[in-house]
């Protein structure tokens, strides 16, 4: 089974929530895919065992051969090509490795090489195996990094995915294939509004997703009222609380210094079970 | 004219709620919101909309079946896996148009598709470039670009010499494009260890383009330690530290509110840490 957890809007909680569960159940692999901000690592202080870098393909253009005919640039939709009368020019970070260069050319100037835009890296710690990108920095395109990191998966195991903030192309690559959503919230104004942006991505999927409600104490209450509205069950609430918030800062998941909360996870997790099954007899 | 851009690596740092507060203070400002995937800035701005403006940021690929002569030359050859079984994924295609190309008997269609909207609005405070992507898509780059275009615009009509940018998450294309060119980028940090951690990428990236930067501790209090930390870490590399803002449940009240908090509680020490990173703001080169 793969559950990711989501968010739309960023710091509510995602990390503390898939550290939190993972270090509750047995037989779990956590995947960070928020390879532009990566933190699951600062929690979890893994032991690297192997360091993949990430390529994407950019053209080559091998000039001798090169009539500048222009058929490239002009077919290229991300405008990385540019034909000058005595060159081409290629703009590496916005390719998006389509080939579709290479196939137009009718002088089949154009190959393709390898470019290092990030790193995977896989480790263990406190039983979890992990796996988390990075994009190196001044990349624009967390993607290709992000598919690095989901090849990774080891379909033996509960399969726990940290998503990026946001609710674009990062977003739909990162949760896309899982069973199951949580969508970490705060019950805020803000906290409401990109949860809702959330729901509408994780619904155009087909995803099924429940919340869990973080910081629950602060703000207001619209967040349940809309979750009721919804039909969208809140599983877990964590509240709002100066310990927490003090061990995360310092790296530690709260989980291992309040032995109580491993329970409320593995009850978490016990529920997504059931909820599936329930969506499944539905669905038949 | 001044460009800034607030940014923080981290999510949930109080980008929003440092800019909002901002507006208030400066007398004559543009103001954007740049976190085009889930925007939060129009929440205590509250923009009366004057503008409204269709953004086509990308394309997708449509299959006229009639026409199909299921060769699979377009599924074996698409990089996205987007086409399965002879249907397309308009989630999974990137609109990059190889298939519509390769196929023998012209049945792919590359369309544009409308991705999202970009609004120019009036706040109490100012003006306010802003957009919404719709969910689930792509580009959200090149729409930060349309709504810093549109700031430049107005404030070049307007002779408003200040355009604040409320950035995004993270440090990959939205943040880029909402960096690019400006005098001066402002991260927000928390004094987390991950928000130490995603600083010092946001720095790197900073620093990559070549933008000036200035740090803001928000919640400062909430770990000391840390926040010795960073100040640290910002002395040892040339980085002003602009201020330091307490943590205050007054920041929720007024977001409940709908209220940047200088105008909720002008007197309290978040207020007036905001007042002082202002000024340091307009002095900063």
């Amino acid at each position: 089974m793969i559950i990711s957890i989501a968010s739309g809007k960023g710091g509510t909680g995602k990390t503390t929530v898939a550290v939190g569960l993972a270090l509750s159940a047995e037989n779990i692999q956590l995947l960070d895919c928020d390879v532009e901000e990566p933190n699951v690592h600062i929690l979890l202080k893994p032991m690297i065992c192997e360091e993949k870098p990430v390529y994407s393909l950019v053209p080559n253009i091998q000039e001798e051969k090169c009539n500048h005919c222009g058929k490239c640039a002009e077919h290229c939709q991300y405008r990385a090509l540019f034909v000058a009368p005595e060159r081409v020019l290629v703009f590496p970070e916005i390719c998006h490795s389509c080939g579709l260069c290479t196939i137009v050319c009718p002088e089949k100037a154009i190959s393709e090489e390898k470019r290092e835009i990030g790193v995977v890296k896989k480790g263990l710690a406190q039983g979890v195996d992990l796996v988390y990108g990075e994009l190196n920095v001044g990349e624009p395109m967390a993607v290709p990094v992000i598919r690095y990191v989901k090849k990774e998966i080891d379909k033996d195991k509960t399969v726990i995915i940290d998503v990026p903030p946001g609710a674009s192309c990062p977003v739909v690559e990162s949760v896309y294939g899982s069973d199951f959503t949580i969508l970490v919230t705060e019950p805020t104004p803000f906290g409401l509004h990109d949860l809702k942006i959330a729901v509408e991505v994780l619904r155009t999927l087909k995803i099924p997703l429940g919340v869990v409600v973080n910081r629950a104490g602060i703000g207001d209450m619209k967040v349940y009222e809309y979750c009721k509205e919804e039909g969208i069950p809140v599983m877990l609430e964590i509240p709002f609380s100066k310990k927490i918030a003090e061990l995360y800062s310092r790296g530690v998941s709260f989980v291992t210094e309040m032995e109580e909360w491993k329970m409320k996870f593995q009850h978490l997790l016990k529920r997504i079970v059931e909820v599936r099954i329930g969506e499944a007899n539905n669905g038949s | 004219m001044r460009q800034i851009t607030v940014l923080s690596g981290k999510g949930g740092t109080g980008k929003t709620t440092l800019v909002a507060s901002l507006a208030v203070f400066a007398e004559n400002l543009v103001v954007t919101d740049c976190d085009v995937d889930a925007p939060n800035l129009h929440m205590l701005l509250n923009p009366g909309i004057m503008q409204k403006q269709e953004f086509k940021g990308s394309k997708v690929a449509v299959l006229d079946e009639s026409k199909c002569i299921q060769c699979q030359k377009c599924e074996e050859n698409c990089r996205f896996n987007a086409i399965n079984d002879l249907k397309i994924d308009p989630v999974l295609c990137e609109g990059c148009g190889l298939c519509a190309y390769i196929c023998l008997v012209e049945a792919i269609e590359l369309r544009e598709k409308v991705c999202g909207y970009a609004y120019i609005s009036k706040t109490k405070y100012g003006f306010m470039s802003h957009a919404r992507l719709n969910p689930s898509e792509e580009n959200s780059g090149k729409l930060v670009t349309l709504v810093r275009q549109n700031a430049r615009q107005i404030a070049e009509k307007e002779n408003i010499d200040l355009i604040i940018n409320d950035g995004s998450p993270g440090i990959g294309c939205p943040v880029i494009a909402s960096v690019g060119g400006v005098d001066l980028g402002v991260i927000v940090v928390e004094p987390t260890l991950s928000g130490i951690h995603d600083m010092e990428r946001a720095l790197k990236m900073l620093n990559h383009f070549k933008v000036n930067p200035l740090v803001c501790i928000n919640m400062y209090d909430l770990n000391i330690e840390n926040t010795k930390m960073i100040e640290t870490f910002c002395g040892s590399n040339r980085v002003e530290v602009a201020g330091k803002i307490p943590f205050d449940p007054l920041v929720t009240e007024a977001m409940v509110l709908g209220k940047p908090i200088a105008e909720y509680s002008p007197e309290s020490t978040v207020s007036e840490e905001i007042k002082e990173v202002f000024r340091k703001i307009l002095n900063s080169h």
